[in-house]
């Protein structure tokens, strides 16, 4: 019998530690697969963040790097720039992207870096117990913003893929969801997408994968999927916001 | 071959390159700046990079992900930025990655001063950053010691998997000297099956990694670490003797001090005094071996450092307090001047007060 579906060969064949319905495991797959199809298992490099998808380096069966919190850009420009040929993404949650590690993330995509970034965007700190994140939205209730976020004190969201459109070196970022099937599909195309574009050289690439937390949301699995759909859709909408045809103009 | 007149700066530059180092990160900051201009030039000429990051905190991860991927790498700064580079030289130590780093020391604490100091001997000697590691650090006095040792930096720290750190001020690095630079040969850096450049299927998997999450694994972590120094302490210590045979009194410096003390021993040693310099020229690790061989042999050492007394700790550990260990500083970028230091090794010679 013809088998149809299996494990990627670049995901170890070990148990996530994640908690049950979150997408990391999911968002992992798309990565592992994508690399499968591209054929490189041998020239992918990776880089860890600090958070709860730090043990990616665990579950990627390549070689992988752990990075300081939010320093992973700057790591991937030093392995980019010594080894040109090879595929390097970093795979970072908002905290790590989008507060401490902006400074590296902007200027990644300033100078065109060639390397991809799986931003995980799921509006709150995890793994430190739920605090308010960049992201975090408006009126959402955090362990450090117990009465929800207040422009007031907090300011607004980061909107991260829009942010980095105006930068010339950006050349490909796109914001997508693993929500439902429908988007998961779209996610690894994506996903695809950038990859394709960073072994071509066009510059650096970004895809925004919009998550959830439901340990630290306070939901079910399944409640969180829709409170991402009905709350986080709407503020962070989906779609290419730069794609190669339009660097340079 | 003929000598040619160069710039300390300049000279790490060139020393690098000779050394095989093709890729240089960092950021500006005084009073280093004729490093990156000369390496700015030069790493294209030899096929390298020359890349200015958006500050020292990516600098030093830029190194991290370079030497993770088996390359000969460098960055250099000054006292600010070098503080902003500990987050990235702890992850480089723990992850055992080779490195070289090169501190211009200026005057501080804080933003202090563009003006040369010794003050940051503690910073990189003692730690630094967070967690239980070392780094190799080595005080050139010369331009010369310079070029000689820039070999060497890579050498060990690609042979021990730890970073280097070049330990200078601002009076090395503008200075300029007549150096021989030898003979231009092609450096092929070590092999290093550790580098995670991509995994051959069926091949080992390589992780660049200081994460240890189990207590238990973190420790044999640290306990291999530590088994590392020690080596490193045992086999690495180097030094300069100056007239210590026959010494009552020692005067103990480092880099730019020990240059203006070299002149104190010439002149006491004309006006009849025994007295001697001991040069430490790696200061991790400190050449305890040589004063403790000498310690005996002594009246009393003093030591003369560009700081209110830093190195003076690692004199006293290794002294052991059978001899008196005396102090004579500058700070804030202020150089110590020769006849202060002379009239000060005068006042101990004959019997100066116990401190």
């Amino acid at each position: 019998m013809k088998k149809v579906f299996t494990r990627p060969e670049s995901l170890k064949d070990i148990p996530f530690h994640y908690c049950p319905g979150c997408t990391h495991g999911i968002v992992h797959r798309l990565v592992a697969e994508v690399i499968d199809e591209m054929d490189m298992y041998e020239r992918a490099l990776g880089v860890a963040p600090v958070g709860c998808s730090v043990f990616i380096y665990n579950y990627m069966d390549f070689d992988m790097y752990q990075a300081a919190h939010g320093r992973a850009p700057a790591v991937a420009t030093g392995i980019k720039r010594v080894l040109p040929d090879r595929l390097v993404f970093t795979y970072q949650g908002d905290g790590d992207a989008a507060a401490i590690g902006t400074g590296e993330l902007v200027h990644a995509a300033a100078r065109g870096e060639k390397i991809t970034v799986i931003f995980i965007n799921n509006a709150v700190y995890a793994m430190t117990g739920g605090q308010m994140a960049p992201t975090t939205l408006l009126g959402q209730k955090t362990t450090t913003t117990p009465a929800g976020r207040d422009a007031g004190i907090n300011g607004m969201p980061v909107k991260v893929c829009e942010m980095l459109a105006p930068l010339d070196g950006s050349a490909y970022l796109a914001r997508v969801s693993v929500h439902n099937p429908k988007n998961i599909v779209a996610a690894k195309k994506a996903i695809r997408k950038a990859f394709d574009i960073q072994m071509r050289g066009d510059g650096f690439t970004l895809v925004e994968v919009l998550s959830s937390c439901p340990t630290n949301w306070g939901l079910s699995p399944l409640e969180a999927l829709k409170w991402l759909e009905q709350n986080m859709i709407p503020y962070y909408p989906l779609g290419e916001y730069k794609t190669p045809a339009e660097v340079g103009k | 071959m003929a000598k040619v007149l160069m710039k300390g700066n300049e000279a790490i530059g060139e020393g690098a390159v000779r050394a095989g180092c093709r890729y240089f990160f960092g950021y500006p900051i005084t009073p280093q700046s004729e490093l990156p201009h000369y390496l700015a030039k030069r790493m294209p000429e030899v096929g390298g990079l020359y890349l200015q990051s958006e500050s020292e905190t990516a600098a030093a991860n830029m190194v991290f992900g370079a030497a993770g991927a088996g390359a000969r790498v460098m960055t250099s700064s000054s006292g600010p930025g070098i503080s902003l580079m500990q987050e990235g030289i702890s992850y480089i130590a723990g992850a055992e990655l080779p490195c070289v780093i090169v501190n211009m020391i200026r005057g501080g604490p804080g933003l202090g001063n563009i003006a040369p100091a010794q003050s940051d001997y503690f910073q990189a000697v003692k730690g630094g950053g967070h967690g239980d590691y070392r780094v190799i650090c080595l005080a050139p006095a010369s331009v010369q010691e310079i070029i000689d040792l820039m070999q060497d930096a890579f050498d060990l720290a690609d042979k021990y998997r730890n970073p280097v750190m070049l330990l200078a001020d601002g009076v090395l690095g503008q200075m300029m000297e007549p150096v021989e630079l030898g003979e231009e040969k092609f450096v092929q850096p070590p092999e290093k099956p550790w580098a995670a450049t991509g995994r051959k299927k069926g091949g080992p998997k390589r992780l660049i990694n200081s994460l240890y999450i189990v207590p238990e694994e973190c420790e044999q972590h640290n306990l291999k670490l530590a088994k590392k120094y020690a080596v490193i302490s045992r086999e690495e210590q180097r030094w300069e003797e100056y007239h210590l045979d026959d010494a009552r009194l020692v005067i103990v410096a480092f880099g730019t001090s020990a240059r203006v003390c070299k002149a104190v021993v010439d002149r006491a040693r004309d006006e009849g005094m025994a007295v001697g310099l001991l040069r430490p020229i790696t200061v991790w690790p400190y050449p305890t071996g040589v004063i403790k061989r000498i310690r005996e042999k002594v009246d009393r050492f003093l030591v003369v450092e560009m700081n209110m007394g830093q190195m003076i700790e690692d004199v006293r550990l290794a002294v052991e307090g059978a001899r008196p260990v005396h102090f004579y500083g500058r700070a804030g970028g202020m150089m110590p001047v020769a006849r202060d230091i002379f009239n000060e090794v005068k006042k101990l010679y004959n019997g100066g007060a116990e401190q």
